[in-house]
């Protein structure tokens, strides 16, 4: 590709930076030191466009944000249009094409940080360090809503560090109990140790589907009944049969770890507690659908639970458990860590593709469906971390044990005594799990789903796809967020209009100026109630419904609908 | 000249009750097209591959939960399509009222009839409701950009870019409502990698691009297409024998376009056919 470039030299640190990921430009034409045989031959780069955004997150940890040098040399390097990649690193919060201090403070104002007081803690920071922009900025959800009001302080450097300030709690509270599947040695199984995993029943499950074969193990996925759990509940076993019988290849695996969900915390506890257990799980997954990589995504609020996976993945490789010949059986699959940069619309199913290949994050028209054209135009499956880890259990107890005490993960915040990730099997009721996580007031509402769910206020609701649909509302990821009368829903609701104003990619026009609209309209309400503004909300929360072209227009207004009918907000 | 295409096989959809007849892989908007019924369509062009970003054309198909887009959903046999039931129509007027209170359509053919049409009514937002905002770019001699008319259709990213030119001038930038169409940061057309060829303001829909000759012409009043005559010719710089339309007001040429049509080039032009006609 012939591209221009703007020629603007980049700072050696930010250089140092881009080398260390893509090591030392081969020649002059990739941005080295010219030498003669430069000029007498012309080399032709290898493309390597789905290399973009870990460039970018490389200057980001190192300076903290990306000037136009870097971005420049990031272009000759990887052979893409200065346009290109500007719009990329423009559409992600998390980089920054403005100079910040290498020390950013993300202070999170979502929904459970916003009814456990995050406005105080806005204010004590802005009172110390003055307006957001380059030293602090509001975030969105940070995943951490069982410690709300939570802060992440990011700290760019040689060697980039993270620190959490928020109140410390214990992510299960159920942690140790007899009967728990999923969360079996999250809090009590050391999770750096292979050994100890494997002393607690790893990689079991992994033996086991190599006596099954893949299609074995597709069979008993499906007899499982297993759906998805990122929020969409698509029959898994189908997915993978779908991809395992696509001719074209390579197929991809990709895991969505890009738990962005306000109120979603479970992926994040899973990984950081058990992160072998997702390494067996993918691994599982490539073998059923014969796939020989695989992309874990993780999201970049994530630090913690990306550094465990990277120390996993690096231990299960030098132990044979990922590589060429897995277990001496011959089956070659890997695992490569992609970081998110701060964008919702990456964990929907066809984001995610565009923001590994290296492309703005914008969501892909269905057909084609990602079992068919996929990744790199390939046949992809793409799991939630919490359905992959379903898949060891199924395989471990057989598909009846399984159905006969499907577990499922549940993150309860907002006003509750214990919050945190809860595992009860299917069917108990909202009642049950609230008498667990015991609510500190009287209970208003229960917003199920997060952003996109809905608020209830019965608590007897039955905890299954079947029954929240009945119900009228989603299980969606899992959120179960408490509010009570200490609340102003008022607020949370603007606080949900305003992120999906944020993180709306812009591709379509119903979400874009929609989710805009939404807010304004709320914010007009909030003040004086006129039967305009709610046909307007109406009519344009339909319309992002019925006309966006991805799951996020379509649960933008969900949420406020909800509010208006069920807990009559503006009456 | 018609090329000429291998044999395609007819597919049967029912178009409002009608069955239509449609080469295989045709889109529904085609086979809507066929029926005779009037889809109104922004970001839809003609050369491009579809991008359905505007929804203004979406119909309903039996079966599916949410409306389709009919500019890039390939109708299928049996398919059973509704286009003007109360849920597309009320999309439609929803999405053309969110697109005019928050860009100027008024250089956008046909948008006021379609509005009249739908009933779309965007004062209804208030007068707070957030718009686009920027000052317009008018950084060369050649053509000018007024992204206050911009609705993101992504044609000249994409006539910019793989699909058409290879040049990679203009991309999408920032997110949601603050997306915009950009250079590398933001720099001016003439630090960027532009070729000047105008075929990103070929396929712009809305006037958001416009040759600086019509630019300055609208600036002054004096645009006026009743009077302009379109001639259509052959370009006289080199052998590829590009087709022209010269578009002469008062004997003057006031822009070039060129047919969308032609099998070779498909409206597409450099800078010298575009621009370089000073010489007559």
């Amino acid at each position: 590709m012939d591209i221009r470039l703007r020629g603007v030299e980049p700072a050696d640190e930010e250089r140092a930076a881009v080398d260390a990921l893509l090591g030392p430009p081969a020649s002059a034409w990739e941005g080295g030191a010219r030498t003669e045989a430069d000029l007498r031959f012309a080399t032709r780069a290898e493309p390597a466009r789905d290399l973009l955004l870990p460039a970018l997150h490389a200057v980001q940890d190192r300076v903290g944000w990306i000037s136009e040098g870097a971005l420049d040399y990031i272009c000759r390097r990887l052979t893409v249009p200065p346009a290109e990649a500007y719009g990329v690193a423009s559409f992600y919060s998390l980089l920054s094409l403005e100079p910040r201090t290498p020390r950013v403070l993300h202070v999170c104002t979502d929904l459970a940080c916003a009814a456990n007081g995050s406005a105080g803690v806005r204010q004590r920071v802005e009172a110390e360090l003055g307006p957001p922009g380059t030293t602090w900025v509001d975030s969105p959800c940070l995943g951490l809503c069982d410690r709300a009001p939570a802060c992440l302080a990011l700290t760019a450097g040689e060697r980039p560090s993270w620190e959490i300030d928020a109140p410390e709690v214990t992510p299960v509270p159920q942690r140790g109990q007899a009967g728990l599947t999923l969360l079996r040695r999250v809090g009590t199984v050391d999770p750096s140790s292979l050994d100890d995993y494997r002393a607690t029943g790893g990689y079991a499950a992994l033996r086991r589907a190599f006596e099954l074969g893949p299609a074995g193990v597709i069979r008993e996925v499906t007899d499982a009944g297993l759906v998805g759990r990122g929020g969409a509940a698509f029959p898994t076993g189908r997915k993978w049969a779908a991809t395992a019988s696509q001719p074209d290849h390579p197929h991809y695996l990709v895991c969505n770890a890009d738990e962005s969900e306000p109120g979603t915390f479970k992926d994040r506890v899973v990984m950081e507690g058990d992160p072998y257990a997702l390494i067996e799980a993918m691994t599982i997954a490539a073998y059923a659908t014969g796939c020989a990589k695989g992309y874990l995504y993780i999201r970049g609020e994530y630090p913690l639970a990306t550094a465990r996976l990277s120390h996993a993945i690096a231990t299960a490789r030098t132990r044979g458990l990922l590589g060429d010949d897995i277990l001496g059986q011959g089956f070659r699959f890997d695992i490569e860590i992609r970081r998110g940069a701060g964008a919702y619309i990456c964990g929907e199913e066809t984001a995610i593709f565009n923001s590994i290949e290296g492309y703005r994050g914008e969501p892909r028209t269905k057909p084609p469906f990602p079992v068919e054209k996929g990744l790199f135009g390939k046949p992809t499956v793409v799991n939630n971390v919490e359905t992959l880890v379903n898949v060891l259990p199924i395989l471990e107890r057989g598909p009846e044990a399984y159905r006969a005490a499907e577990p499922k993960l549940f993150c309860v915040s907002g006003n509750v005594a214990r919050p945190g990730v809860y595992e009860l099997p299917f069917g108990a009721t909202l009642r049950e799990l609230l008498d667990l996580a015991q609510p500190t007031g009287d209970v208003r509402a229960v917003l199920m789903g997060g952003a996109a769910g809905s608020f209830v206020t019965d608590l007897d609701i039955t905890l299954t796809f079947e029954g929240t649909r009945a119900a009228g509302t989603t299980l969606g990821s899992g959120v179960v967020m408490v509010l009570d009368e200490s609340v102003d829903l008022k607020g949370i609701l603007l606080r949900i209009a305003e992120f999906f104003r944020d993180e709306s990619c812009g591709q379509c026009v119903p979400c874009r100026v929609g989710t805009v609209r939404q807010e304004e309209a709320l914010h007009r309400l909030s003040k004086r109630v006129t039967s305009d503004d709610l046909v307007l909300l109406r009519e344009v929360g339909q319309t992002m419904r019925d006309a966006s072209i991805c799951g996020l227009g379509q649960t933008a207004w969900n949420a406020v609908e909800s509010a208006i009918d069920r807990l009559g907000v503006f009456k | 000249m018609i090329p000429l295409q291998p044999p395609r096989r007819l597919i049967d959809v029912e178009i409002d009750g009608e069955v239509v007849r449609v080469p295989e892989g045709s889109t529904i908007l085609d086979a809507c097209r066929t029926a005779g019924k009037d889809i109104p369509t922004l970001c839809h062009g003609d050369t491009l591959t579809p991008k359905n970003a505007c929804r203004v054309c979406v119909v309903e198909v039996e079966g599916s939960r949410t409306l389709v887009p009919s500019c890039s959903r390939k109708a299928e046999t049996g398919m059973k399509v509704a286009t003007s039931g109360e849920r597309s129509t009320s999309s439609r007027k929803v999405v053309l009222e969110l697109l005019a209170s928050s860009v100027d359509l008024s250089t956008t053919p046909r948008a006021k009839e379609w509005m009249a049409e739908y009933g779309a009514d965007p004062a209804r937002f208030g007068e707070e409701a957030a718009r686009v905002e920027q000052p317009v770019k008018v950084d060369n001699e050649l053509y000018v950009r007024d992204y206050n008319k911009c609705i993101l259709c992504y044609k000249c990213v994409d006539a910019c870019g793989d699909q058409w030119q290879n040049t990679f001038a203009i991309a999408v930038a920032g997110r949601g409502f603050d997306s915009t169409i950009s250079t590398e940061f933001d720099a001016p057309l003439t630090d960027s990698a532009c070729v000047y060829c105008g075929n990103c303001v070929e396929v712009c829909p809305t006037g958001a691009l416009s040759f600086k000759s019509e630019f300055d012409m609208r600036a002054e009043g004096t645009w006026d297409e009743s009077r302009q005559s379109q001639t259509t010719t052959i370009c006289s710089y080199c052998g590829v024998g590009c087709n022209l339309t010269l578009h002469v007001q008062d004997n003057r040429i006031v822009k070039v376009t060129s047919p969308h049509d032609n099998p070779v080039t498909h409206g597409n032009l450099c800078v010298k056919g575009r621009f370089g006609y000073g010489y007559v």
